[in-house]
């Protein structure tokens, strides 16, 4: 199996280094889909349902096409003519302006019959709602996960705690909307995508378009932000294609921020009933929970209970709910902010129950070799001896107090091609179909190679984003660089194979008794006989050298760990709850930058909060609509919400490249709960922790 | 189409006439961080935008016995002058408080102070609300965490300004030009509910602007503080705010100012918690008193009750910070 050298021998890879996109960034030279403008484009919009529920029987696009400056409009951009949701697609048209297209979307005249609705979790689960699909329940047949025997687990609890948690939807807020410019040039079609995923967006509108494959190109070199809303494709960029085919124009289509809440996904909701049971011994004997969650039109609501603790007998009882509202798609660790939410505090509550330390109630009850560590370091940052023994025991309104919750993720690597080109001058090319979704992929691209080959990063140039490169998967679920780094790195073995072939050729020797030292080659025991990378190169003469690789196990693993400790303070006569620190132990195996790791630990962290304290996405239930669908109303944290941050890279760096994206945001809501609790007395089992829920709780208290 | 007529006005005394008739169709442009958002939502299709940035009279503050704000000074002028600071310290602090630096930067006090409502109903394209010319608030029924919880019916807003709370609290009035020349309005008049007026939110006419404000002199012993409450800091509208300036003499109250934002359709003043100041000395007794008199009459909507407390609370807070100051 493939090994990565030791750390220390490590040239880039462990250490902190800028992006090699940083200078465009910053300069305004990074094009992302958003600013490409080629000549002649055209603007292209939706329109959208204004309805939760809705028969299209006509839509008369004549007065659409009369207005001057419209190039192309489409009426049957909608499957089956009937909308489940306000926001989904109707109509599309293509203007030369942005203010043309606003009034052509004014134009189109669309006749509706409108049907019943059910647009809230609440209201979709009644007896006798409106059914969103004719055909299908509401609320979906059990799905069942167990293990053990849990009427024997409970039986031997000493203890048994029950709580019921909620959690609301979360909708994506990436700074860059989802969009695409669609360009054709005879049956070709170049569509420049917002996406995690250029080779998926090339499948999925070929598909759509019944197109050949290759006659598709996706290119996405620069994305602002996606957070998995981006991984498949949108019906949006298959619209953009064909109003450019009817215009004879680029068309670009980016959906505005409204579109963008209501038809790109969320993260669903969740009720979850839940009930523990444990021994005076503080070993965990049994779990059971049953689950309820809305994923819109869509499916996959699921919390993914129990988590992170070892629990020998239990069973999981999960409903999805169908809703008039948009489909969920992944969000940052499908399932796991919500499990941790409320696993992390009846664990608390069990803890209490017992009369033991939070701290060393998970130690007990968590096998997870890393997170042993990681629970102690965390407690040990942020001082957690120092915490307030007797929840809401500080004198004065402003009350202080500190929790934990744990971290965890799945998936490792898995398939991805590269290819390396050498060219005579010394200069290398790296190209992979992978994409930088704003973490850094370009720049371990590029440093990955230039660690193998010995070189410095400005001798490697790093080609990504462009479904023309060797096939990467979409880059979601933490998947990325465990797949893309351990390509790479192959590739650039295979590269100094050939390299050392070239070399033994002209030295007129075996490949096996060439050595190289960083980017020298030397025939072994002869070290007059000793090429230098340049002199090496120019032996190709006037033929680049081409080389290609592939993902190779041993090189990344999967499981990842991790922990979060906060320090809150609340205002016990305003009910706002500000984070004060955040102490966040991510588990981190080989890190492949730690600039970008700390980072997207940071990002994560301060995700966790905003979905901790401020998102919800509202829905009206009498009108079906989506009243906050705007960044005034829809709060997500801004700066002065963002506490003093402490990362802390357990990095084990032979275990591989590991996903960590998604680690960081799962933990920290649960965690901002627990101190919430130890702070106040106060627990809230809901979330967000808005200052209404915060007051009302505390009134209810005293 | 959507198009419309540009003027720059260079001369206060055109104003009248170029605003003349309905006020959506004419409207007037200073700093623009509303109106942009209005146009591009297409919540009013105006006819003519009249820009009167260029209008030298309605820039800047005079500093003699009061002050004189023009209607075109930024909010961050004021946030960062001197004299507002120290001698009417409710001003400076409610204009800091304002939205973010650089809408700070953009906004206007007369902007402020004529600014229309934040309601999602209101703001919402999809909703044809009483505001609007509709047939009902949608708050009602709907989601009202952020509504009114004094003085609303038919329609349920807030008034979002946070200078308007200080200036009522600071006594202030505002000079307007019309038709038939300038006037003073009291500010305490200047606001009005929906069930007098529903489209609108001040008595203004439409063809009638802000000239400037005019502050008196505070009085001797006179102390004031501005306290919102924001859920995000960063950027926010004030879920409620309290304005409060009291003259505290010889250890007591002789006379008090507090006005409330954010929880009703104009800015809200409570004479009742105020006469539980007047001629009283500032302690934990009458503050309690006072706090719990400014919220008697709250008459909370389903999701707002919450705002009932949060106000006492704030009302609270306020006065004790003037108590130690």
């Amino acid at each position: 199996m493939a090994k990565w050298k030791p750390l220390e021998r490590m040239d880039f890879l462990g250490k902190a280094y800028p992006r090699v996109e940083g200078p465009d960034k910053v300069s305004g030279r990074a094009k992302y889909t958003q600013d490409q403008a080629p000549a002649g484009m055209l603007y292209g919009a939706i329109l959208t349902s204004p309805h939760a529920a809705a028969k299209i029987i006509r839509i008369d696009d004549s007065k659409v096409r009369q207005l001057s400056g419209v190039k192309a409009a489409l009426t049957d951009v909608h499957p089956t003519g009937t909308v489940r949701y306000a926001g989904e697609e109707v109509a599309a048209v293509a203007a030369t302006t942005p203010e043309i297209l606003a009034d052509a979307l004014e134009l189109f005249e669309v006749q509706y019959e409108t049907l019943p609705f059910a647009v809230d979790i609440e209201t979709a689960m009644k007896e006798g709602a409106p059914r969103v699909f004719a055909d299908k329940a509401n609320i979906s047949d059990a799905r069942v996960e167990e293990e053990g025997d849990l009427e024997a687990g409970f039986a031997k609890a000493d203890v048994v705690v029950e709580s019921e948690f909620r959690t609301q939807v979360q909708v994506h807020t990436p700074l860059e909307a989802h969009g695409s410019l669609a360009m054709w040039n005879g049956e070709e079609l170049t569509i420049w995508d917002s996406t995690q995923a250029v080779h998926g967006v090339r499948e999925g509108v070929a598909n759509a378009l019944e197109m050949p494959i290759n006659k598709v190109r996706v290119i996405c070199q620069h994305m602002g932000g996606g957070f998995g809303s981006k991984l498949q494709p949108g019906r949006y960029s298959a619209i953009a294609a064909r109003l450019a085919k009817q215009a004879g124009a680029p068309v670009k289509l980016m959906l505005d921020r409204k579109t963008e809440f209501l038809g790109v996904g969320n993260r669903p909701n969740s009720i979850q009933k839940l009930k523990l049971g444990a021994g005076r011994d503080g070993r965990v004997t049994a779990f059971s929970a049953i689950t309820y969650g809305t994923a819109g039109i869509g499916t996959n609501a699921g919390v993914r209970l129990p988590i992170v603790y070892d629990i020998p007998n239990y069973r999981h009882e999960h409903y999805d709910v169908f809703t008039n509202a948009g489909a969920a798609r992944p969000f940052r660790a499908p399932g796991c902010p919500q499990a941790v939410f409320s696993m992390d505090q009846i664990m608390d509550e069990m803890a209490e129950k017992l009369g033991m330390d939070p701290l060393e109630f998970r130690l007990k009850n968590d096998a997870n070799p890393a997170r042993q560590q990681e629970w102690r370091i965390g407690a040990e940052k942020i001082g957690w001896a120092k915490r307030n023994p007797k929840p809401g025991s500080d004198p004065g309104p402003l009350k202080r107090g500190m929790g934990m919750a744990a971290s965890i993720w799945w998936p490792g690597g898995r398939g991805t091609q590269a290819m390396i080109t050498v060219y005579p001058d010394g200069m290398v090319e790296v190209r992979c179909g992978t994409q930088d979704l704003g973490t850094g992929t370009r720049t371990y691209v590029a440093s990955v190679a230039a660690e193998e080959l010995g070189l410095e990063m400005a001798q490697v140039r790093a080609l990504i984003g462009d479904s023309d490169y060797p096939k990467s998967g979409a880059s979601g679920g933490s998947t990325t660089a465990p797949s893309v780094a351990p390509a790479i790195k192959n590739t650039a073995e295979k590269t100094r194979e050939a390299l050392a072939e070239i070399a033994a050729k002209h030295f007129g020797v075996s490949p096996a008794q060439m050595e190289w030292q960083k980017s020298t080659i030397t025939v072994k025991n002869s070290p007059a006989k000793k090429l230098g990378w340049k002199e090496l190169c120019s032996l190709l003469d006037t033929e680049p050298l081409e080389v290609r690789g592939e993902w190779v196990e041993g090189l990344s693993s999967a499981g990842v760990a991790g922990c979060q400790f906060v320090e809150v303070a609340v205002d016990t006569l305003t009910g706002r709850i500000a984070v004060e620190k955040v102490v966040a132990v991510a588990d981190c195996g080989l890190v492949l930058n730690r600039l970008t790791t700390e980072s997207q630990i940071n990002g994560g962290v301060i995700q966790g909060i905003s979905y901790a304290l401020f998102e919800d996405r509202l829905m009206d239930p009498h009108t079906g609509t989506m009243v906050n669908s705007d960044l005034e109303n829809y709060k997500i944290s801004g700066s002065i919400e963002t506490p003093e941050i402490e990362v802390i890279i357990y990095d084990e760096w032979e275990r591989g490249v590991i996903g960590v994206g998604e680690p960081p945001t799962i933990p920290t809501a649960g965690a901002i709960a627990n101190a919430v609790y130890n702070a106040t007395g106060v627990r809230l089992r809901e979330i967000p922790m808005t200052p209404d829920r915060v007051l009302l709780a505390l009134a209810k208290k005293s | 189409m959507f198009n419309f007529e540009y003027l720059t006005a260079t001369a206060l005394e055109d104003l009248p006439k170029l605003l003349e008739g309905n006020r959506d169709e004419n409207v007037l442009l200073a700093g623009g961080t509303d109106l942009l958002d209005r146009l591009k939502e297409r919540l009013i299709r105006p006819k003519r935008v009249v820009n009167i940035k260029a209008i030298a009279e309605l820039q800047g503050i005079r500093n003699g016995d009061g002050l004189q704000i023009g209607a075109l000074t930024t909010i961050a002028e004021i946030a960062a002058h001197a004299d507002i600071r120290k001698k009417y310290p409710v001003l400076a602090q409610a204009a800091g408080s304002i939205a973010t630096p650089q809408l700070r930067n953009m906004g206007t006090i007369g902007g402020n102070l004529t600014q229309r409502p934040r309601c999602w109903y209101f703001r919402g394209r999809e909703y044809r609300c009483l505001k609007k010319g509709g047939g009902r608030c949608y708050a009602v029924e709907g989601l009202n965490k952020y509504h009114a919880i004094f003085g609303g019916g038919p329609c349920h807003i807030v008034h979002p300004s946070d200078s308007a709370p200080a200036l009522i609290a600071l006594g202030a009035s505002v000079e307007v030009l019309g038709a038939s020349g300038s006037k003073q309005i009291p500010l305490t008049d200047f606001f009005v509910l929906p069930k007098q007026k529903l489209r609108a939110e001040t008595v203004l006419e439409p063809n009638q602007v802000i000239t400037q404000i005019i502050i008196p002199a505070p009085k001797p012993g006179t102390r004031s503080t501005y306290l919102k409450f924001r859920e995000k800091q960063s950027l926010d509208f004030a879920i409620s705010s309290v304005a409060a300036a009291l003259q505290v003499q010889e250890g007591r109250v002789q006379g008090a100012r507090i006005v409330l934002g954010g929880v009703a359709p104009i800015p809200w003043r409570v004479p009742a918690a105020e006469k539980e100041l007047e001629g009283r000395p500032l302690n934990a007794e009458t503050i309690a008193k006072a706090a719990a008199a400014a919220v008697a009459n709250a008459e909370p909507m389903r999701e707002n009750g919450f705002k009932v407390i949060l106000t006492r609370n704030l009302v609270q807070r306020a006065l004790e910070n003037l108590m130690k100051e």
